[in-house]
Protein backbone atom coordinates (compact mmCIF):
# COMPACT_ATOMS: atom_id res chain seq x y z
CA UNK A 1 0.00 0.00 0.00
CA UNK A 2 1.73 3.21 -1.09
CA UNK A 3 1.86 6.43 0.88
CA UNK A 4 -0.85 8.11 -1.18
CA UNK A 5 -3.33 5.32 -0.44
CA UNK A 6 -2.50 5.40 3.27
CA UNK A 7 -3.06 9.16 3.37
CA UNK A 8 -6.46 8.81 1.68
CA UNK A 9 -7.55 6.02 4.02
CA UNK A 10 -6.53 8.09 7.01
CA UNK A 11 -8.18 11.30 5.84
CA UNK A 12 -11.47 9.74 4.67
CA UNK A 13 -12.98 9.08 8.14
CA UNK A 14 -11.74 12.47 9.30
CA UNK A 15 -13.45 14.16 6.39
CA UNK A 16 -16.67 12.29 7.21
CA UNK A 17 -16.58 13.60 10.77
CA UNK A 18 -16.15 17.14 9.53
CA UNK A 19 -18.62 17.01 6.69
CA UNK A 20 -21.33 15.21 8.68
CA UNK A 21 -24.05 17.69 9.64
CA UNK A 22 -22.21 19.96 12.07
CA UNK A 23 -24.69 21.68 14.37
CA UNK A 24 -24.91 25.40 13.79
CA UNK A 25 -23.65 26.80 17.09
CA UNK A 26 -24.57 30.40 17.82
CA UNK A 27 -22.16 32.71 19.65
CA UNK A 28 -24.18 32.65 22.90
CA UNK A 29 -24.04 28.82 22.87
CA UNK A 30 -20.22 28.72 22.81
CA UNK A 31 -19.55 29.00 26.55
CA UNK A 32 -18.02 25.50 26.62
CA UNK A 33 -16.32 25.74 23.23
CA UNK A 34 -14.65 29.02 24.23
CA UNK A 35 -13.28 27.62 27.50
CA UNK A 36 -9.48 28.04 27.57
CA UNK A 37 -9.02 24.29 28.21
CA UNK A 38 -10.90 23.56 24.95
CA UNK A 39 -8.37 25.36 22.77
CA UNK A 40 -7.30 23.30 19.75
CA UNK A 41 -3.70 24.48 19.94
CA UNK A 42 -1.03 23.13 22.29
CA UNK A 43 -0.67 24.89 25.59
CA UNK A 44 2.22 27.37 25.80
CA UNK A 45 3.50 25.41 28.82
CA UNK A 46 3.95 22.36 26.52
CA UNK A 47 6.24 24.17 24.07
CA UNK A 48 9.55 23.00 25.55
CA UNK A 49 8.20 19.44 26.06
CA UNK A 50 7.41 19.25 22.34
CA UNK A 51 10.91 20.47 21.54
CA UNK A 52 12.55 17.81 23.74
CA UNK A 53 10.38 15.13 22.16
CA UNK A 54 11.36 16.21 18.63
CA UNK A 55 15.08 16.05 19.64
CA UNK A 56 14.79 12.47 21.01
CA UNK A 57 12.40 11.06 18.43
CA UNK A 58 12.45 10.79 14.66
CA UNK A 59 9.06 12.38 14.07
CA UNK A 60 8.13 16.05 14.09
CA UNK A 61 5.32 18.33 12.99
CA UNK A 62 1.51 18.41 12.75
CA UNK A 63 1.28 19.84 16.26
CA UNK A 64 2.08 23.52 15.77
CA UNK A 65 5.66 22.89 16.89
CA UNK A 66 9.00 22.23 15.20
CA UNK A 67 9.14 20.49 11.86
CA UNK A 68 12.90 20.70 11.36
CA UNK A 69 15.59 23.32 11.20
CA UNK A 70 15.94 26.29 13.53
CA UNK A 71 18.40 24.58 15.89
CA UNK A 72 21.24 22.08 15.90
CA UNK A 73 19.06 19.46 17.50
CA UNK A 74 17.42 17.93 14.43
CA UNK B 1 -55.44 80.71 -11.29
CA UNK B 2 -55.45 80.94 -7.51
CA UNK B 3 -55.70 77.13 -7.30
CA UNK B 4 -52.64 76.77 -9.57
CA UNK B 5 -50.61 79.25 -7.48
CA UNK B 6 -51.56 77.51 -4.23
CA UNK B 7 -50.68 74.14 -5.74
CA UNK B 8 -47.28 75.38 -6.92
CA UNK B 9 -46.57 76.97 -3.51
CA UNK B 10 -47.65 73.76 -1.77
CA UNK B 11 -45.38 71.64 -3.96
CA UNK B 12 -42.50 74.06 -3.33
CA UNK B 13 -43.01 73.84 0.43
CA UNK B 14 -43.11 70.02 0.23
CA UNK B 15 -39.80 70.02 -1.63
CA UNK B 16 -38.25 72.29 0.95
CA UNK B 17 -39.50 69.95 3.71
CA UNK B 18 -37.99 66.92 1.99
CA UNK B 19 -34.57 68.54 1.87
CA UNK B 20 -34.88 69.66 5.49
CA UNK B 21 -34.49 65.99 6.57
CA UNK B 22 -30.71 66.21 6.38
CA UNK B 23 -28.49 63.69 8.03
CA UNK B 24 -26.64 65.01 11.04
CA UNK B 25 -22.89 64.94 10.65
CA UNK B 26 -21.65 61.44 11.66
CA UNK B 27 -19.63 61.92 14.86
CA UNK B 28 -19.16 58.18 15.35
CA UNK B 29 -16.50 57.72 12.60
CA UNK B 30 -14.25 54.82 13.57
CA UNK B 31 -11.01 55.90 15.22
CA UNK B 32 -7.94 53.69 14.90
CA UNK B 33 -6.40 52.46 18.14
CA UNK B 34 -2.61 52.34 18.46
CA UNK B 35 -0.72 49.21 19.49
CA UNK B 36 -0.90 48.53 23.23
CA UNK B 37 0.52 45.66 25.25
CA UNK B 38 -2.14 42.98 25.42
CA UNK B 39 -0.30 40.16 27.18
CA UNK B 40 3.11 38.96 28.28
CA UNK B 41 4.01 35.27 28.50
CA UNK B 42 6.93 33.73 30.31
CA UNK B 43 7.62 29.99 29.95
CA UNK B 44 10.48 28.25 31.75
CA UNK B 45 11.39 24.57 31.82
CA UNK B 46 13.94 22.41 33.57
CA UNK B 47 14.80 19.19 31.74
CA UNK B 48 16.91 16.30 32.99
CA UNK B 49 17.77 13.18 30.99
CA UNK B 50 19.87 10.04 31.26
CA UNK B 51 20.55 7.07 29.01
CA UNK B 52 23.30 4.85 27.60
CA UNK B 53 23.31 5.41 23.86
CA UNK B 54 25.04 8.69 23.17
CA UNK B 55 25.54 9.32 19.41
CA UNK B 56 28.72 11.30 20.20
CA UNK B 57 30.37 8.04 21.29
CA UNK B 58 28.85 5.89 18.56
CA UNK B 59 25.64 4.73 20.26
CA UNK B 60 27.14 3.85 23.64
CA UNK B 61 27.98 6.06 26.60
CA UNK B 62 26.19 8.50 28.87
CA UNK B 63 23.31 10.57 27.55
CA UNK B 64 23.13 12.64 30.73
CA UNK B 65 21.77 16.09 29.87
CA UNK B 66 20.30 18.98 31.83
CA UNK B 67 18.66 21.89 30.08
CA UNK B 68 17.07 25.10 31.29
CA UNK B 69 14.86 26.66 28.60
CA UNK B 70 13.29 30.11 28.96
CA UNK B 71 11.02 32.04 26.64
CA UNK B 72 9.49 35.50 26.95
CA UNK B 73 7.03 36.98 24.47
CA UNK B 74 5.19 40.29 24.48
CA UNK B 75 2.05 40.83 22.42
CA UNK B 76 0.80 44.24 21.26
CA UNK B 77 -2.68 44.67 19.78
CA UNK B 78 -4.13 47.66 17.92
CA UNK B 79 -6.72 48.54 15.27
CA UNK B 80 -5.98 50.45 12.07
CA UNK B 81 -8.15 52.91 10.13
CA UNK B 82 -9.90 50.07 8.30
CA UNK B 83 -10.89 48.44 11.61
CA UNK B 84 -8.46 45.56 11.13
CA UNK B 85 -6.89 44.04 14.20
CA UNK B 86 -3.08 44.22 14.14
CA UNK B 87 -1.07 41.97 16.44
CA UNK B 88 2.68 42.30 16.91
CA UNK B 89 4.50 39.67 18.99
CA UNK B 90 8.16 39.93 19.94
CA UNK B 91 9.83 36.98 21.63
CA UNK B 92 13.22 35.95 22.96
CA UNK B 93 14.35 32.50 24.09
CA UNK B 94 17.40 31.54 26.13
CA UNK B 95 18.44 27.92 26.69
CA UNK B 96 21.46 26.59 28.55
CA UNK B 97 22.36 22.91 28.53
CA UNK B 98 25.06 20.64 29.88
CA UNK B 99 25.63 17.30 28.17
CA UNK B 100 28.05 14.70 29.54
CA UNK B 101 28.65 13.17 26.10
CA UNK B 102 29.66 16.56 24.66
CA UNK B 103 32.97 16.23 26.54
CA UNK B 104 33.81 13.35 24.17
CA UNK B 105 33.80 15.42 21.01
CA UNK B 106 37.43 15.32 22.02
CA UNK B 107 38.73 11.75 22.17
CA UNK B 108 40.16 12.51 25.63
CA UNK B 109 36.90 13.91 27.02
CA UNK B 110 38.33 17.43 27.27
CA UNK B 111 35.64 19.27 25.28
CA UNK B 112 33.30 21.71 27.00
CA UNK B 113 30.07 20.14 28.22
CA UNK B 114 27.87 23.24 28.22
CA UNK B 115 26.22 25.32 25.56
CA UNK B 116 23.86 28.26 25.23
CA UNK B 117 21.26 29.05 22.60
CA UNK B 118 19.62 32.44 22.08
CA UNK B 119 16.66 32.77 19.70
CA UNK B 120 14.69 35.98 19.15
CA UNK B 121 11.53 36.15 17.03
CA UNK B 122 9.12 38.71 15.59
CA UNK B 123 5.58 38.10 14.27
CA UNK B 124 3.00 40.46 12.80
CA UNK B 125 -0.57 39.47 12.07
CA UNK B 126 -3.45 41.47 10.58
CA UNK B 127 -7.03 40.25 10.89
CA UNK B 128 -10.18 41.50 9.20
CA UNK B 129 -12.85 40.35 11.64
CA UNK B 130 -15.65 41.35 9.26
CA UNK B 131 -14.37 39.23 6.38
CA UNK B 132 -12.94 36.54 8.65
CA UNK B 133 -9.51 36.66 6.99
CA UNK B 134 -6.04 36.99 8.48
CA UNK B 135 -2.50 37.39 7.17
CA UNK B 136 0.78 37.19 9.04
CA UNK B 137 4.56 37.32 8.66
CA UNK B 138 7.25 35.99 10.99
CA UNK B 139 11.04 36.21 11.31
CA UNK B 140 13.25 34.03 13.53
CA UNK B 141 16.93 33.84 14.44
CA UNK B 142 18.86 31.29 16.49
CA UNK B 143 22.50 31.14 17.50
CA UNK B 144 24.47 28.53 19.43
CA UNK B 145 28.12 27.55 19.38
CA UNK B 146 27.78 25.10 16.48
CA UNK B 147 24.64 26.30 14.66
CA UNK B 148 23.13 29.48 13.21
CA UNK B 149 19.60 29.75 11.84
CA UNK B 150 17.46 32.33 10.07
CA UNK B 151 13.77 31.56 9.63
CA UNK B 152 10.91 33.29 7.80
CA UNK B 153 7.24 32.48 7.48
CA UNK B 154 4.00 33.76 5.96
CA UNK B 155 0.51 32.71 7.03
CA UNK B 156 -3.03 33.09 5.70
CA UNK B 157 -6.27 32.17 7.47
CA UNK B 158 -9.96 32.25 6.55
CA UNK B 159 -13.00 31.59 8.72
CA UNK B 160 -15.99 29.78 7.24
CA UNK B 161 -19.64 30.71 7.80
CA UNK B 162 -20.25 27.65 9.96
CA UNK B 163 -17.65 28.04 12.72
CA UNK B 164 -14.71 26.64 10.76
CA UNK B 165 -11.26 28.08 10.06
CA UNK B 166 -8.65 27.18 7.46
CA UNK B 167 -4.99 28.18 7.90
CA UNK B 168 -2.01 27.82 5.56
CA UNK B 169 1.58 28.71 6.43
CA UNK B 170 4.84 28.62 4.49
CA UNK B 171 8.07 28.48 6.51
CA UNK B 172 11.73 28.42 5.49
CA UNK B 173 14.79 27.91 7.70
CA UNK B 174 18.20 28.80 6.26
CA UNK B 175 20.74 27.28 8.63
CA UNK B 176 24.47 26.74 8.92
CA UNK B 177 26.00 23.76 10.74
CA UNK B 178 29.52 24.37 12.04
CA UNK B 179 31.59 21.31 11.12
CA UNK B 180 33.02 20.49 14.56
CA UNK B 181 34.32 16.94 14.06
CA UNK B 182 35.48 14.47 16.75
CA UNK B 183 39.08 15.38 17.51
CA UNK B 184 40.54 12.21 15.94
CA UNK B 185 38.48 12.66 12.75
CA UNK B 186 39.24 16.30 11.90
CA UNK B 187 40.13 16.39 8.15
CA UNK B 188 43.91 16.48 7.57
CA UNK B 189 43.60 19.55 5.34
CA UNK B 190 42.19 21.61 8.26
CA UNK B 191 44.65 23.73 10.31
CA UNK B 192 44.58 21.94 13.66
CA UNK B 193 46.24 24.41 16.02
CA UNK B 194 45.05 23.76 19.59
CA UNK B 195 42.30 26.03 20.90
CA UNK B 196 41.70 27.06 24.47
CA UNK B 197 39.13 24.30 24.94
CA UNK B 198 41.90 21.71 24.53
CA UNK B 199 40.06 19.79 21.84
CA UNK B 200 42.49 20.53 19.01
CA UNK B 201 39.97 22.33 16.77
CA UNK B 202 40.95 25.11 14.41
CA UNK B 203 39.67 28.58 15.15
CA UNK B 204 38.37 28.84 11.55
CA UNK B 205 35.89 25.98 11.47
CA UNK B 206 33.94 25.79 8.19
CA UNK B 207 30.15 25.54 8.08
CA UNK B 208 27.76 23.64 5.85
CA UNK B 209 24.22 24.78 4.97
CA UNK B 210 20.95 23.08 5.94
CA UNK B 211 17.64 24.20 4.46
CA UNK B 212 14.16 23.30 5.72
CA UNK B 213 10.97 24.23 3.86
CA UNK B 214 7.53 23.56 5.35
CA UNK B 215 4.01 24.03 3.98
CA UNK B 216 1.54 23.71 6.86
CA UNK B 217 -2.22 23.32 6.50
CA UNK B 218 -4.83 23.08 9.22
CA UNK B 219 -8.61 23.13 9.44
CA UNK B 220 -10.61 23.65 12.63
CA UNK B 221 -14.32 22.98 12.96
CA UNK B 222 -16.84 23.34 15.76
CA UNK B 223 -18.92 20.17 15.64
CA UNK B 224 -21.50 21.03 18.29
CA UNK B 225 -21.81 22.93 21.58
CA UNK B 226 -19.40 20.53 23.30
CA UNK B 227 -16.99 19.30 20.62
CA UNK B 228 -14.51 20.75 18.18
CA UNK B 229 -11.91 19.11 15.99
CA UNK B 230 -8.88 20.10 13.93
CA UNK B 231 -6.80 18.33 11.31
CA UNK B 232 -3.24 19.38 10.53
CA UNK B 233 -0.52 18.42 8.13
CA UNK B 234 2.94 19.66 7.25
CA UNK B 235 4.75 18.98 3.98
CA UNK B 236 8.43 19.19 4.91
CA UNK B 237 11.49 19.12 2.66
CA UNK B 238 15.03 19.35 4.00
CA UNK B 239 18.31 19.46 2.15
CA UNK B 240 21.93 20.08 3.03
CA UNK B 241 23.96 18.73 5.94
CA UNK B 242 21.28 16.80 7.86
CA UNK B 243 23.43 14.89 10.37
CA UNK B 244 25.69 16.33 13.08
CA UNK B 245 29.46 16.33 12.45
CA UNK B 246 30.39 15.24 16.02
CA UNK B 247 28.27 12.08 15.90
CA UNK B 248 30.51 9.01 15.62
CA UNK B 249 29.72 5.62 14.09
CA UNK B 250 31.83 2.57 15.01
CA UNK B 251 32.03 0.07 12.16
CA UNK B 252 32.21 -3.68 12.63
CA UNK B 253 35.95 -3.40 11.92
CA UNK B 254 36.40 -1.26 15.05
CA UNK B 255 37.19 1.90 13.08
CA UNK B 256 35.20 5.03 13.87
CA UNK B 257 33.86 7.47 11.29
CA UNK B 258 31.60 10.55 11.29
CA UNK B 259 27.93 9.65 10.72
CA UNK B 260 26.87 10.08 7.10
CA UNK B 261 23.21 10.73 6.26
CA UNK B 262 21.53 11.59 2.94
CA UNK B 263 21.45 15.27 2.04
CA UNK B 264 17.68 15.24 1.46
CA UNK B 265 14.76 14.30 3.69
CA UNK B 266 11.01 14.55 3.11
CA UNK B 267 8.61 14.33 6.04
CA UNK B 268 4.83 13.96 6.16
CA UNK B 269 3.04 14.19 9.52
CA UNK B 270 -0.77 14.13 9.74
CA UNK B 271 -2.41 15.12 13.02
CA UNK B 272 -5.93 15.24 14.43
CA UNK B 273 -7.10 16.92 17.62
CA UNK B 274 -10.52 16.38 19.14
CA UNK B 275 -11.68 18.18 22.28
CA UNK B 276 -14.89 17.29 24.05
CA UNK B 277 -16.51 18.93 27.08
CA UNK B 278 -18.00 16.18 29.24
CA UNK B 279 -20.63 17.30 31.74
CA UNK B 280 -19.81 20.59 33.45
CA UNK B 281 -16.28 20.01 34.72
CA UNK B 282 -14.31 17.55 32.63
CA UNK B 283 -12.70 18.03 29.22
CA UNK B 284 -11.16 15.38 27.00
CA UNK B 285 -8.23 16.67 24.89
CA UNK B 286 -7.13 13.98 22.46
CA UNK B 287 -4.49 13.98 19.76
CA UNK B 288 -3.27 11.48 17.19
CA UNK B 289 -0.44 11.84 14.66
CA UNK B 290 0.72 9.57 11.84
CA UNK B 291 4.22 10.29 10.55
CA UNK B 292 6.31 8.97 7.69
CA UNK B 293 9.49 10.18 6.00
CA UNK B 294 11.90 9.33 3.20
CA UNK B 295 14.44 7.85 5.63
CA UNK B 296 12.05 4.98 6.36
CA UNK B 297 10.68 6.14 9.73
CA UNK B 298 6.99 5.50 10.36
CA UNK B 299 5.53 6.53 13.69
CA UNK B 300 2.27 6.88 15.59
CA UNK B 301 1.60 9.28 18.45
CA UNK B 302 -1.45 9.18 20.69
CA UNK B 303 -2.05 11.65 23.48
CA UNK B 304 -4.88 12.07 25.96
CA UNK B 305 -5.20 14.87 28.50
CA UNK B 306 -8.16 15.19 30.89
CA UNK B 307 -8.46 18.65 32.49
CA UNK B 308 -10.76 18.54 35.51
CA UNK B 309 -12.12 21.93 36.53
CA UNK B 310 -12.23 21.83 40.34
CA UNK B 311 -13.55 25.39 40.19
CA UNK B 312 -14.14 27.82 37.27
CA UNK B 313 -10.60 29.15 37.90
CA UNK B 314 -8.61 26.08 38.93
CA UNK B 315 -8.04 22.91 36.97
CA UNK B 316 -5.89 19.81 37.24
CA UNK B 317 -4.84 18.07 34.00
CA UNK B 318 -3.35 14.56 34.05
CA UNK B 319 -2.02 13.40 30.67
CA UNK B 320 -0.58 10.35 28.93
CA UNK B 321 1.29 10.12 25.62
CA UNK B 322 2.23 6.95 23.76
CA UNK B 323 4.67 6.95 20.86
CA UNK B 324 6.01 4.17 18.60
CA UNK B 325 8.41 4.48 15.69
CA UNK B 326 10.20 2.17 13.26
CA UNK B 327 13.92 2.64 12.65
CA UNK B 328 15.36 4.73 9.85
CA UNK B 329 16.94 2.52 7.21
CA UNK B 330 20.37 4.05 7.93
CA UNK B 331 20.41 3.23 11.65
CA UNK B 332 22.41 0.42 13.23
CA UNK B 333 23.77 0.00 16.78
CA UNK B 334 27.40 0.27 17.87
CA UNK B 335 29.81 -1.91 15.88
CA UNK B 336 27.25 -3.07 13.30
CA UNK B 337 27.69 -0.87 10.23
CA UNK B 338 30.13 -2.00 7.55
CA UNK B 339 32.47 0.01 5.38
CA UNK B 340 30.22 -0.90 2.43
CA UNK B 341 27.27 1.08 3.81
CA UNK B 342 26.66 4.32 1.90
CA UNK B 343 24.79 5.99 4.79
CA UNK B 344 25.21 5.20 8.48
CA UNK B 345 24.20 6.49 11.88
CA UNK B 346 24.06 5.16 15.45
CA UNK B 347 21.84 8.00 16.71
CA UNK B 348 19.16 6.25 18.75
CA UNK B 349 16.66 9.05 17.99
CA UNK B 350 16.46 7.34 14.57
CA UNK B 351 16.16 3.78 15.96
CA UNK B 352 13.00 1.72 16.45
CA UNK B 353 11.44 2.16 19.90
CA UNK B 354 8.34 3.00 21.88
CA UNK B 355 8.06 5.74 24.46
CA UNK B 356 5.64 6.86 27.13
CA UNK B 357 5.21 10.29 28.63
CA UNK B 358 2.88 10.95 31.52
CA UNK B 359 2.33 13.54 34.20
CA UNK B 360 0.00 16.28 35.29
CA UNK B 361 -0.44 20.02 35.28
CA UNK B 362 -2.34 22.58 37.30
CA UNK B 363 -3.76 25.85 36.04
CA UNK B 364 -4.88 28.84 38.06
CA UNK B 365 -6.66 31.74 36.28
CA UNK B 366 -8.99 33.86 38.47
CA UNK B 367 -10.88 36.57 36.55
CA UNK B 368 -9.27 39.51 38.39
CA UNK B 369 -5.76 38.09 38.32
CA UNK B 370 -3.87 36.12 40.95
CA UNK B 371 -4.03 38.09 44.22
CA UNK B 372 -5.57 40.94 42.19
CA UNK B 373 -2.36 41.49 40.20
CA UNK B 374 -1.67 41.56 36.45
CA UNK B 375 -0.68 37.89 36.72
CA UNK B 376 -3.65 36.56 34.77
CA UNK B 377 -2.80 32.83 34.87
CA UNK B 378 -0.26 30.42 36.26
CA UNK B 379 0.38 26.91 34.93
CA UNK B 380 2.79 24.34 36.30
CA UNK B 381 3.30 21.02 34.53
CA UNK B 382 5.47 17.97 35.23
CA UNK B 383 6.12 14.99 32.95
CA UNK B 384 8.15 11.76 33.10
CA UNK B 385 9.38 10.26 29.83
CA UNK B 386 10.76 6.78 29.14
CA UNK B 387 11.92 5.08 25.95
CA UNK B 388 12.54 1.37 25.36
CA UNK B 389 16.10 2.46 24.47
CA UNK B 390 16.52 3.05 28.26
CA UNK B 391 16.43 6.83 27.84
CA UNK B 392 14.65 8.43 30.80
CA UNK B 393 13.88 12.09 31.35
CA UNK B 394 11.87 14.46 33.54
CA UNK B 395 10.68 17.92 32.68
CA UNK B 396 8.96 20.56 34.76
CA UNK B 397 7.56 23.71 33.14
CA UNK B 398 6.01 26.93 34.37
CA UNK B 399 3.93 29.41 32.35
CA UNK B 400 3.10 32.88 33.66
CA UNK B 401 0.70 35.04 31.69
CA UNK B 402 0.35 38.74 32.46
CA UNK B 403 -2.46 40.94 31.11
Amino acid sequence: MNMQTRVKLLMAPLACILLASCAHVKEYQKSRINDSEMSLSSRKVEKNEQNFQSYREGAAGANGGKTGGGCGCN
Amino acid sequence: MRKICLTVVGLYLMMLHAFSQFTAKDTTVYQPRPLKIDEINLVSSYYKQDGNHSPVTGGIGSEKVTDIANGLDIKWVGWDQKNRKNTLTAGIGYDHHTAASQAYVSKTGASQTGGTRIYPSLNWNIENEKKGTGFGLGAYYSTEYNYKSIGLDAEFSKKTKNNGEFTARLTGYFDKVKLIYPSELIPVSTNTSASSSGDGHSKNIPSSPRYTYTASFSFEQVINKRMQVSVMTDLIAQNGYLGLPFHRVYLNSGADVVENLPNTRYKLPLGVRLNYFVGDNVILRSYYRYYTDSWGIVSHTANLEVPVKLSPFFSVSPFYRYYVQSAARYFAPYGTHTSQDQYYTSNYALSGFTSQFFGAGIRLSPPKGIFGTHLNSLEIRYGHYTQTTDLVSDVISVHLQFK
